[in-house]
């Protein structure tokens, strides 16, 4: 089979981002959007084509699927083993993850024209959509860790750029570099983690690591280092990097911040495809993890299980609904994470590995989902606050039921897709470890809460005054919202556990009732609850929250995270570590260089009246210096 | 037909003249003065060009020719700082040496 | 014959003393007048007509007429310089006495003896011949290079003893005001 084509689904997007960058202001905003769209389009039906062949057509070989390399080209060679190719690696994640990126980013590609319709700097923000197109394909079919870390940059780089797109306003500003800082701080762990992966096991490449049965993992075991192995350590550093991007706890705190940005960008970059690279990374070496490595993924699943429980306990006091939304992906992506940390390597022990991926896949679809009707929602109210927004189901119709669907999906209400995959992680979960299952369930029936909350806070309640009345989107915009809450129907029924699995061969998945009926009556509870509290607009709330005092404020606060931060960076590194460097930078190594200019300088004043202009005085020195040469020659001075 | 003196002789006159020229140079504060000084030295030379050359030299006139070819150039070197000079006293309306020190610093 | 290079010897070192200390500048003038002379005495000494004539000619007649001609044009001829400072007579003198002392030492210290070789006969033919001869002991080089160097040291002299244009042209803007 040949798939050397997948090249141009990441580079389409490339040339597209040069063309609407350099022309960007002879372009009209029409042509530029076009262009953007054309070039997802193009991507967008390589990606089904490429999922189409390799799913269906491509030959099992023992029941498998065969990881493929479509195109490959050495990039920088060290050593005979040692080098750093480019290329695309097909297999069945690489391949679900274009399918993702292309239908989000060109779903958000269209509903950007309705959403920035009139904005400054419209061609501005094709370009930067187009480049983190670019990135995001980039880092989905790379064939070696080292071509990972490079898109991995760029797509951190587009981020950057997208959540800072509002330049002019400071919590913009502030929310980019904070996340630009944050995922470089956790990026400088996962390059020590690829450095040291490439000591120990002598290549970058992806087959040969993830290979059973290969060299790169057997090497692994030996050197310990502080109690583990060096692999061990190595793949935690290579996850802390993941857990950055990822936004896990301890690095999760950029992740609120960057909702800033414009709500598609939310929707593409902070819902669906850049904030799971992460899970993407550690399933991209989950035979390194799991063969070489399992206290690196008991470390994986505990830091899932625990982002996902935070970030969901603080969703349900947020007030802003972008900012509900995110504390919801990063819940939603601790279930990803910790279904990879549970889950084993062959048959039935490899559901959690499958689950991920699924939920991945799902999730995607109705979290930009949810995004893009929060953004329909923001566009017709001009506020992100649900407190000033209510009773908007009869203005909003089209974004009133997609965004139920959407709402309904990931609080796990069969039969939509958020069920199922839910429900595979679940089970991976209860027969790993109860204690993440718990937490799972419980964080189920928070999920169901806050998101109805949020649904009943934005849809029915109370209508506030609007300033005009709000109405439906643009079909530039509806059109996303409906495909997408389609995609959110299917999904659940598409046959991950024979296309996705750790060895490629299809497992057996049956319905467990013990999961999947306590699961349900989370979510349904969460939904009653939600449903009683916020329907309506009613004084149980407020008791609620007064009850729980402390505790609540803590939560609002989100538990102080940003404010320990803080006080790490601003009182502990700034005053004491960077003061003194700072102190020995000024008064040590810029005090020589001012001491040698001064002296310079000085010195130079002294001298200058030498440099008289009074030709006499020149003609004395000179002819003074002659002659004193002459004699010390004829003495021999100079012998 | 050489004289009945030493070599020796003409080197101290062309010596002493030219010392004579260097202090000349060195105290005079006229431009026309120095410039004065400076032939004062370009002629001590050529007495001991043309002194070797008669005495050392007789079968050649190498240094005859050089103390020609000086000789233009003194005039060529007079005409071009007398120039300089009339254009200096243009514009300072001074030819004092120690007040044209426009080139310092 | 002797006592004529002592005569021309002691007037060359006295007026050129004369030359340098002079507090009247065309009195200097004059004085280097005379040195230049006493200078084309010794050249008659030696038996170089020739150089002893352009000696007189282009230094005595050229040089120190353009000399006198600048002077006229620059300063008061009643004019009388002042004293020069002390530090500067004492400190260019020692310079000076210092240079001739180490000069005549090294030459003194210098064995030259005198070539016995019959001298050439230099008459204006042999002078002319040597000057526009490109054989051995031949100057055509030199002479043309020469040449070059006289036309440019004129055009450079004209050029820049020239009233530029814009000064002209200032001035009778001037005067129209």
């Amino acid at each position: 089979m040949d798939f050397t084509y997948t090249i141009l689904i990441p580079l389409i997007p490339l040339f597209s981002f040069l063309i609407i960058g350099f022309l960007h202001n002879k372009l009209s905003n029409t042509v530029a959007s076009g262009i953007g769209i054309t070039a997802l389009t193009a991507s967008f039906v390589m990606s089904y084509y490429t999922a189409y062949k390799y799913f269906f057509t491509t030959e099992k070989i023992d029941g498998a699927y065969q990881k493929i390399i479509g195109y490959n080209t050495v990039w920088l060679q060290f050593t005979e083993n040692l080098h750093i190719d480019m290329g695309t690696l097909i297999d069945p994640i690489s391949v679900m993850m274009l399918v993702v990126v292309s239908t989000v980013s060109l779903m958000v590609h269209i509903y950007s024209t309705g959403y920035m319709k009139g904005e400054d700097g419209f061609n501005r923000f094709y370009s930067f959509l187009s480049l983190f197109s670019f990135s995001m394909f980039g880092l989905v079919v790379s064939t070696n860790i080292f071509q990972m870390y490079v898109f991995w940059e760029l797509v951190g780089v587009s981020s950057f750029l997208l959540i800072g797109y509002y330049y002019d306003k400071p919590s913009a500003v502030a929310a980019s570099k904070k996340a630009f800082i944050v995922t470089r701080f956790a990026d400088m762990f996962f390059l020590i983690g690829i450095l040291t992966v490439g000591y120990i096991t002598d290549t970058y490449d992806f087959l040969a690591l993830t290979d059973p049965s290969g060299s790169a993992i057997a090497q692994g075991g030996g050197i310990l280092f502080m109690g583990m192995s060096t692999m061990t350590w190595a793949l935690i550093l290579i996850f802390m990097g993941g857990a950055g991007k990822s936004a896990m706890m301890p690095f999760h705190i950029w992740l609120p911040d960057a909702m800033e940005g414009p709500t598609p960008v939310s929707a593409l970059i902070h819902a669906a495809t850049m904030v799971v690279a992460g899970v993407y990374l550690v399933a991209r070496l989950f035979p390194v993890y799991s063969i070489s490595a399992p206290d690196a993924l008991e470390v994986v699943a505990y830091v899932g299980a625990i982002s996902s429980l935070f970030a969901a306990i603080v969703a349900t006091t947020q007030f802003d609904i972008k900012r509900v939304l995110a504390f919801s992906t990063m819940s939603q992506i601790g279930y990803m994470i910790t279904a990879l940390g549970v889950s084993g390597m062959h048959g039935h022990e490899g559901v959690g590995y499958m689950a991920s991926m699924f939920h991945l896949f799902t999730h995607a679809m109705f979290k930009a989902l949810l995004f893009l009707g929060a953004g329909a929602v923001i566009h017709a109210v001009h506020s992100n606050l649900m407190n000033e927004m209510g009773g908007l189901r009869k203005y909003l119709p089209v974004t009133h039921i997609t965004f139920l669907i959407a709402t309904l999906t990931i609080a796990g209400v069969p039969p939509l897709s958020g069920f199922f995959s839910k429900d595979e992680i679940l089970v991976a979960a209860f027969h790993h470890d109860k204690f993440i299952f718990f937490i799972q369930l419980f964080v189920a029936g928070l999920t169901a809460f806050y998101m109805f909350r949020l649904y009943f806070r934005v849809f029915w309640n109370k209508e506030p005054h609007y300033h005009h009345t709000p109405h439906d989107a643009p079909m530039s915009m509806k059109f996303p919202l409906m495909f997408l809450a389609m995609f959110s129907f299917v999904a659940g029924f598409l046959p991950f556990n024979e296309w996705i699995t750790v060895d490629g061969k299809a497992i057996e998945i049956h319905t467990e009732w013990v999961v999947a009926i306590p699961a349900t009556l989370f979510g349904l509870i969460g939904i009653a609850i939600a449903m009683v509290m916020y329907k309506k607009e009613t004084a149980i709330p407020d008791k609620i929250s007064a009850a729980f005092g402390k505790f609540y404020k803590w939560t609002f606060n989100k538990f102080y995270f940003d404010e320990i931060y803080m006080f790490v960076t601003h009182k502990i590194i700034f005053n004491i570590v960077s003061k003194s460097v700072a102190w020995f930078d000024r008064n040590v190594v810029d005090a020589t260089m001012d001491g040698i200019g001064h002296v310079t300088e000085k010195s130079a004043e002294m001298i200058k009246g030498l440099q008289s202009g009074q030709i006499q005085k020149y003609g004395f020195v000179f002819i003074s210096g002659a002659i004193i040469i002459a004699i010390a020659f004829i003495l021999n001075l100079f012998y | 037909m050489i004289p009945n003196i030493p070599l020796s002789y003409f080197f101290v006159v062309g010596t002493l003249m030219f010392f004579i020229g260097v202090f000349g140079f060195l105290t005079r504060r006229n431009l026309i003065t120095i410039l004065m000084s400076v032939e004062l030295i370009l002629n001590s030379v050529n007495i001991n060009f043309v002194a070797v050359n008669r005495y050392l030299f007789p079968d050649n006139m190498h240094g005859h020719f050089f103390t020609i070819f000086i000789i233009a150039i003194a005039a060529s070197e007079a005409a071009v700082a007398i120039a300089i000079i009339l254009n200096i006293y243009r514009k300072f309306k001074t030819i004092n040496v120690e007040n044209v020190s426009e080139m310092k610093y | 014959m002797d006592i004529m290079f002592y005569i021309f010897s002691t007037i060359i070192l006295v007026f050129s003393v004369l030359t340098v200390t002079s507090r009247k500048i065309l009195r200097a003038a004059t004085y280097l007048l005379f040195v230049l002379i006493a200078t084309a005495g010794l050249y008659f000494l030696l038996n170089y007509q020739f150089i002893a004539a352009i000696q007189l000619t282009l230094y005595a007649g050229g040089i120190v007429v353009l000399i006198i001609f600048s002077i006229l044009l620059t300063s008061h001829i009643s004019q009388s310089f002042e004293p020069v400072g002390k530090l500067k007579t004492i400190a260019s003198g020692l310079a000076s006495v210092a240079g001739a002392l180490l000069t005549l030492t090294v030459l003194l210290e210098h064995e030259f003896t005198a070539s016995t070789k019959p001298p050439v006969d230099v008459n204006m033919e042999s002078i002319g011949l040597s000057l526009l001869s490109y054989e051995r002991d031949g100057f055509v080089l030199p002479f043309e290079v020469i040449s070059v160097l006289l036309l440019a040291a004129m055009i450079g002299a004209i050029v820049i003893a020239k009233k530029s244009e814009e000064k002209v042209t200032n001035q009778e803007n001037n005067k129209s005001l």
